[in-house]
């Protein structure tokens, strides 16, 4: 009798320890992002220390890049990042949030729903895909050359489904008594989206944009194949060769010496600072726009 | 005042009845325009994408069917000039690499939303979790790669599973934050009738919040595999660049579909840029497949 009493109560405390166990295996699952960021942190840092040591503030403001001579300047492709970015958004920006009210405004619901499948398909198709295409038929075959221009053209592909979608998702939340009360009062289709789906969705469409700016950002493979891999360019002529940071470190990894190498690493740590803080921004502004929404 | 009014209307009224007709004006043009220009924009976005689509699967498919299974199972010619099959190691490399990558992220990514969603909460640790989550999803996958490569490829040397590791640490934030959404939809009142019958709160977790949740996890999951399969940068620095067939997920040099793509793209020799485009299909089509199942899950359990 005291003996099956002192069974369960053991099962009991076995049981309840078995949940807490299970409690601290999620809890250590969801650190470990923690620790990996710190991780990539503290090797980024302590690996850039050798080129930032001896280039000093030099490396983010000089021009010059010349692995021979050692001399390491970032500004060329600091700017050949935010230069295609740029024109990617240029490109990118008004066609996504064109499709997005075609969407959710004009398409019957049955060619809505195909091409939301399509854009799904755009944004799974690899970017190394896009980069093949780039080099040999865009500026191959249609003789667009190896550029920022090219680069930004296939950056804006690559990144026109992801604003796409998150514009529709936006724009999807417009609450239907607000356009019904716009057609009533006389509105045609374009005033009542003027009137009512444009000022609901501005926030969470500045966070689509700067979502999809922090992708063309950070996109490597299919800038370093079409971006034309010159040094030291700062130009705004879309149609010169340039480079990139992401594409600088794709290109020069394989045959970098130990300095070279620090200073790779120091551009690297330079674009994730860029993109993190990009994203940041962008979560803050969704998010924003996320409780105004919920709130009216 | 009120009769005059009305006989002062009347001849109006009886001379014709009233148009209802909309007679075209610059409103209504406008609107009009405006939903050409947004046509437009769709057409934009649309010939890219049969652009690309159509030239893959144009220039692939001859490629990829030229004495099949060959492109499958071949070597990758040592010598780029050679024209001919084949892709096998690289179709090999890319599941090793993608599905080392899936065992790794999908367990931890999904136990950290079960933390998250049931016991942080609104906890400061779980709102430090969520945003450093959302940091690690704006990581460029080339920097996720570098950091691979000075912790496990400068150390174990080139394998397929350095590439894993480095796939893995980009989906672990797409994983943790598709599986939190879909946690949540699950209702309160499932937990709270599993507690009435007793159940530990692990027990509630594993037997009624992970199968309600699981066909959104689930295609949450496939997405971010697919959008894996695809990754070239963070490949580069950890899994090399073998010809041969390597089956071995933790020893030597491996090699990947998206990795021989970005080389080949690069060489000016027929041979070399036949196979690329095989690749590329033989890419496309994983992605596209796991993309499309994804759908299905999600739509099929709505």
């Amino acid at each position: 009798m005291s003996s099956s009493a002192n069974l369960a109560v053991e099962l009991r405390t076995r049981k309840r320890s078995a949940d807490a166990a299970f409690g601290w295996v999620a809890r250590g699952s969801a650190a470990f992002v923690l620790l990996v960021l710190a991780a990539i942190a503290l090797t980024m840092t302590a690996r850039s220390a050798p080129v930032l040591s001896a280039m000093g503030l030099d490396f983010f403001t000089s021009t010059q890049w010349s692995p021979p001579e050692k001399v390491y300047g970032a500004l060329p492709f600091v700017f050949g990042t935010l230069f295609t970015a740029s024109i990617a958004i240029a490109f990118a920006v008004p066609v996504s949030i064109g499709v997005a009210l075609f969407i959710t405004q004009v398409a019957p619901p049955r060619v809505r729903r195909y091409m939301i499948y399509a854009i799904d398909l755009l944004a799974a198709v690899p970017s190394v895909v896009f980069g093949l295409w780039g080099v040999l038929v865009l500026s191959r075959d249609f003789g667009l050359g190896r550029s920022f221009l090219t680069a930004g053209i296939i950056l804006a592909v690559m990144i026109t489904p992801i604003i796409t979608s998150l514009s529709r998702e936006v724009m999807e939340t417009t609450p239907q008594a607000d356009k019904e009360a716009a057609i009533a009062l006389g509105a045609t289709r374009w005033e009542m989206i003027k009137a009512t789906v444009l000022p609901h969705s501005t926030g969470g469409l500045v966070g689509a944009v700067m979502l999809g700016l922090g992708r063309a950002l950070g996109e490597t493979i299919a800038a370093a194949l079409v971006i034309g891999s010159a040094l030291g360019q700062i130009t705004t002529n879309p149609l010169a060769a340039g480079n990139s940071m992401p594409a600088v470190i794709a290109n020069e990894w394989g045959e970098a010496g130990t300095l070279h190498k620090s200073a790779l690493i120091a551009l690297a740590m330079t674009l994730f600072v860029i993109t993190i803080l990009v994203n940041l921004i962008a979560n803050a502004i969704v998010a924003r726009a996320q409780r105004r929404m919920r709130g009216a | 005042m009120a009769t005059t009014a009305v006989t002062a209307a009347a001849p109006l009224t009886t001379s014709s009845t009233p148009d209802l007709r909309s007679r075209p004006n610059w409103r209504a043009t406008k609107s009009a325009l405006m939903t050409g220009v947004m046509i437009l924009c769709v057409a934009a976005i649309a010939i890219p994408l049969v652009a690309v689509l159509g030239t893959v699967v144009s220039r692939g498919i001859g490629e990829v069917l030229r004495g099949f299974p060959d492109f499958f199972t071949s070597d990758i010619p040592v010598v780029s000039r050679r024209v001919g099959p084949g892709m096998g190691p690289a179709i090999v490399g890319t599941v090793l690499a993608t599905g080392g990558a899936a065992l790794l992220a999908v367990p931890l990514g999904i136990l950290g939303a079960v933390y998250l969603n049931e016991y942080g909460g609104r906890s400061a640790f779980a709102r430090t979790v969520r945003f450093m989550t959302a940091v690690m999803a704006g990581v460029p996958s080339i920097v996720m790669g570098l950091f691979i490569y000075l912790v496990w490829t400068m150390r174990m040397g080139y394998s397929a599973f350095g590439g894993s590791l480095a796939l893995a640490c980009l989906m672990l934030p797409v994983v943790i934050t598709s599986s939190e959404q879909m946690l949540k939809l699950v209702p309160q009142t499932l937990r709270e009738a599993s507690y009435a019958l007793g159940a530990s709160k692990s027990r509630t977790i594993a037997t009624v919040v992970l199968p309600a949740a699981l066909p959104g996890i689930v295609s949450g999951c496939l997405l971010a595999i697919a959008r894996a399969a695809g990754e070239t940068a963070p490949l580069m620095f950890a899994v090399g660049a073998a010809t041969r067939l390597n089956p071995n997920l933790i020893f030597e040099a491996n090699t990947a579909l998206s990795l021989q793509i970005f080389e080949n793209a690069n060489l000016a020799f027929e041979g070399a840029q036949g196979r690329a485009w095989g690749a590329a299909l033989t890419l496309v089509a994983l992605a596209f497949s796991l993309t499309l199942v994804a759908r299905l899950i999600v739509k099929r359990f709505k």
